[in-house]
C-alpha cells in the first residue's frame, strides 16, 4: 500500500485549446490537512474533480487511496466524503432525512445524530433543507461528506459566501475531523483559511504548482527579508534586512533600553501570495507573447 | 520534506450496499420529493383530475354517435393513458435536467451508491404515482361520469398496457432529459411535446374524428396505442364500434408499445448523461 493518500505526476488536462491544467505534482500523506490555495481558474477545480473520480485526465499518474480515481468502484468510493462547490440539491426533504439516506449508502456510516450534532445542525433537525440559511446548508454539505466516516475528504471552496462569524465556527468544524485523522484536501481562494487550517499548502496559478510548503514557509517567506522599524526624532525608519536580530541588538544598544515603536515583520502570507501568482502571470503573459 | 504524516488507515471491510436495497429507500426519497414539490405535484399528478373534472363537467353528456358512449367516458381512458404520459415522461423529462444542474446527480455519483439503484428509485416513483393518479381518476370517473369499470380480460388489459407504457415512457424521461439545456427552460420543451401528442392521439377528442394525416402521425408515437388499449379497458364493448378499424387491434398495441420499450431502451442507454455538458 502507498504510504500517501494522494500521489499525483504530471497531471495535464486541456479544454479545447485551454490547458487547464499543465503539469501538476502533489502529494498528501494520510491525516494531513492539504489546501490548494489559487485564484479563479487556476485549475483547482478541474485538479480536484480528477482526483474526486468526476473528470477524465490526458495525462498524468493519479492514485488517490491507492486506486486510479478513473477506475474507482464503489467500494473506493466508500472511503472517500465529496463536499461539492455549489450544490442546492435534496430542498424538499429535511436535514435529518437527508442525512439518514445518504448513511445507508455506506457500509460504515457513522451515527446519524452524531454527524448532524457536529455540524451544529441539531436545532434543524427537523427543518426543510430548502429553509436552511447559505451556512447551514454548507455544514448540511459537510455532514453528508462525513457521514460514511471518509479516510479522505475533499472541500472544494466550502465557505464561500460565509460571514465571518461563520467561517470561524466552519475552521472549528474542519479543525475537529483533522484532530480525528481525517486526511483532507481542501480548495480555497481564502488565504486566512488556508493558513488556519492546512498543514500544507499549494499554490496553483495558470494550471500549475508555483509553491508548495508548510503556510509558515510558503515562497521562501520564513527566510525572505525582514523589515525592522522604529521611531526616531519624530519620525519613521526603517530598515529591510535578512538579519533583523543583529539590527534589533544594535538598536537595543543604542537606545540603551526600550526600542520606541520597534517591529520587526516578515512580508504577510498574503504578500508572498499575491507575488507568486503574480510571478505566474507575468510568465505566462510572456510565454504568450514569445509564441 | 515528506508527505506522509501518518500510517494509511486499516482496510475498510466495506460491503457496500446492494442497489436493489438502496433502490427501495430512493423511492422512498423520491416520492418524498415528487409530492412535496407542489409544481411536480400539480403539474405531473393532479393534472389529469383537474382536466378530467373541467371536460367532464363541459362535454360530459355529450355522446359519441352510433353508440351510447359519452365523450366523459371517452375522456377519461385518453386521461388514464395521459396519466402514464405525464407521471414518467413528463415528470421525468422535467425533474432530471434540474437535478443534473442542482448538483443531486454529482452528488450521487460521488457517493458508493449504485446507478442502478437511481433508476430503481425513478421508477418505483413513477409506478406509485401512477397507481394512486389511476385509482382517483376511476373514483372521480365513477362517481361524476359513470364510466365503466373493467371487467374479467379488461383488466389483463389494463395492467399489461399500463407496464408498457410505464417502461417505455420513463425510458423516453430518461433519454429527453439531456435535450433541455437549462433547468428551468425544460418544462417549455416537454410540455408542448406532451400536449401535442394528447390532441392528436385521442385523448382530448374522438381519434375517429381527427383528420387522416393527424392519424398518421399519432400512429408513430407510443400514446395513440395506450389510449386505444385504455378505451378497450375501460369501456364497454359497444364502443369498439368508434375505432378506426371497428376493432381495439389490441394485438398491434401490444406490438408497437413493446418496440417502444425496447427502442427507448437503447435511447436511455445511448443518450443518458450524469454531468452537465460542461462537466467531464
Amino acid at each position: 500500500m502507498a504510504d500517501a493518500a494522494i500521489e499525483v505526476r504530471g497531471l495535464a488536462r486541456s479544454y479545447g485549446s485551454v490547458r487547464a491544467v499543465r503539469g501538476v505534482d502533489l502529494d498528501v500523506g494520510y491525516g494531513e490537512c492539504f489546501a490548494m490555495l489559487g485564484p479563479n481558474g487556476a485549475g483547482k477545480t478541474t485538479t480536484v474533480e480528477i482526483l474526486e473520480g468526476y473528470r477524465r485526465r490526458d495525462a498524468g499518474e493519479v492514485r488517490v487511496l491507492d486506486v486510479d480515481p478513473a477506475h474507482g468502484d464503489a467500494r473506493w468510493r466508500a472511503r472517500l466524503g465529496i463536499v461539492l462547490q455549489q450544490v442546492r440539491d435534496l430542498s424538499d426533504l429535511t436535514v435529518q432525512e437527508s442525512v439518514r439516506h445518504f448513511a445507508a449508502y455506506y457500509p460504515t456510516p457513522r451515527p446519524e445524530d452524531e454527524v448532524i450534532e457536529a455540524v451544529g445542525l441539531a436545532e434543524k433537525r427537523a427543518a426543510r433543507v430548502s429553509a436552511l440559511s447559505g451556512g447551514q446548508r454548507r455544514r448540511l454539505d459537510v455532514a453528508l461528506g462525513i457521514i460514511g466516516s471518509p479516510d479522505l475528504l475533499f472541500l472544494d471552496e466550502p465557505t464561500t459566501g460565509f460571514d465571518p462569524q461563520a467561517r470561524r465556527d466552519f475552521w472549528e468544524l474542519i479543525d475537529s475531523l483533522k484532530q480525528s485523522g481525517t486526511t483532507i484536501l481542501l480548495t480555497t481562494h481564502y488565504l486566512e483559511e488556508a493558513e488556519a487550517l492546512a498543514d500544507r499548502l499549494a499554490v496553483i496559478a495558470d494550471g500549475e504548482v508555483v509553491a508548495c510548503d508548510v503556510p509558515a514557509g510558503l515562497g521562501g517567506r520564513s527566510r525572505g527579508t525582514a523589515v525592522v522599524s522604529w521611531a526616531e526624532n519624530g519620525a519613521t525608519r526603517r530598515e529591510e534586512t535578512d538579519e533583523p536580530t543583529r539590527v534589533v541588538q544594535q538598536l537595543a544598544s543604542r537606545f540603551a533600553g526600550e526600542v520606541p515603536e520597534l517591529a520587526v515583520s516578515r512580508p504577510t502570507l498574503e504578500d508572498t501570495y499575491l507575488t507568486l501568482i503574480g510571478e505566474a502571470a507575468s510568465h505566462a503573459a510572456g510565454a504568450e507573447a514569445e509564441r | 520534506m515528506s508527505a506522509a504524516t501518518g500510517a494509511p488507515p486499516a482496510g475498510a471491510p466495506a460491503r457496500v450496499p446492494t442497489a436493489w436495497r438502496l433502490g427501495w429507500l430512493r423511492v422512498v426519497v423520491e416520492l418524498k420529493q415528487f409530492f412535496r414539490d407542489r409544481e411536480s405535484a400539480v403539474f405531473n399528478f393532479l393534472l389529469p383530475v383537474i382536466l378530467l373534472a373541467i371536460f367532464g363537467a363541459v362535454f360530459g353528456s355529450t355522446t359519441l354517435e352510433p353508440t351510447t358512449i359519452t365523450l366523459a367516458q371517452y375522456f377519461v381512458a385518453g386521461m388514464i393513458a395521459s396519466g402514464i404520459l405525464y407521471t414518467s415522461f413528463q415528470n421525468l423529462a422535467i425533474a432530471i435536467p434540474l437535478e443534473r444542474e442542482d448538483g443531486t446527480l454529482k452528488r450521487l455519483q460521488g457517493t458508493p451508491m449504485p446507478k442502478l439503484a437511481y433508476f430503481i428509485g425513478k421508477f418505483g416513483m413513477v409506478l406509485v404515482a401512477y397507481v394512486a393518479q389511476v385509482f382517483i381518476l376511476i373514483v372521480v370517473g365513477r362517481i361524476f361520469f359513470d364510466i365503466h369499470v373493467p371487467a374479467g380480460g379488461q383488466w389483463f388489459t389494463f395492467v399489461w398496457a399500463s407496464v408498457l407504457g410505464l417502461v417505455s415512457c420513463t425510458l423516453l424521461g430518461l433519454a429527453f432529459s439531456v435535450v433541455p439545456k437549462r433547468g428551468r427552460g425544460a418544462a417549455a420543451i416537454v410540455t408542448p411535446i406532451v400536449l401535442v401528442l394528447q390532441f392528436t392521439s385521442g385523448v382530448f377528442f374522438a381519434f375517429n374524428q381527427l383528420p387522416g394525416w393527424m392519424q398518421t402521425f399519432a400512429s408513430i408515437f407510443p400514446l395513440k396505442w395506450l389510449t386505444q388499449a385504455m378505451r378497450s379497458a375501460f369501456l364497454p364493448p359497444e364502443a369498439a364500434a368508434l375505432e378506426v378499424t371497428g376493432s381495439y387491434e389490441l394485438g398491434r398495441c401490444a406490438l408497437i408499445l413493446g418496440a417502444w420499450c425496447i427502442a427507448a431502451l437503447v435511447l436511455a442507454l445511448v443518450f443518458f448523461r450524469w454531468n452537465r455538458r460542461d462537466e467531464s
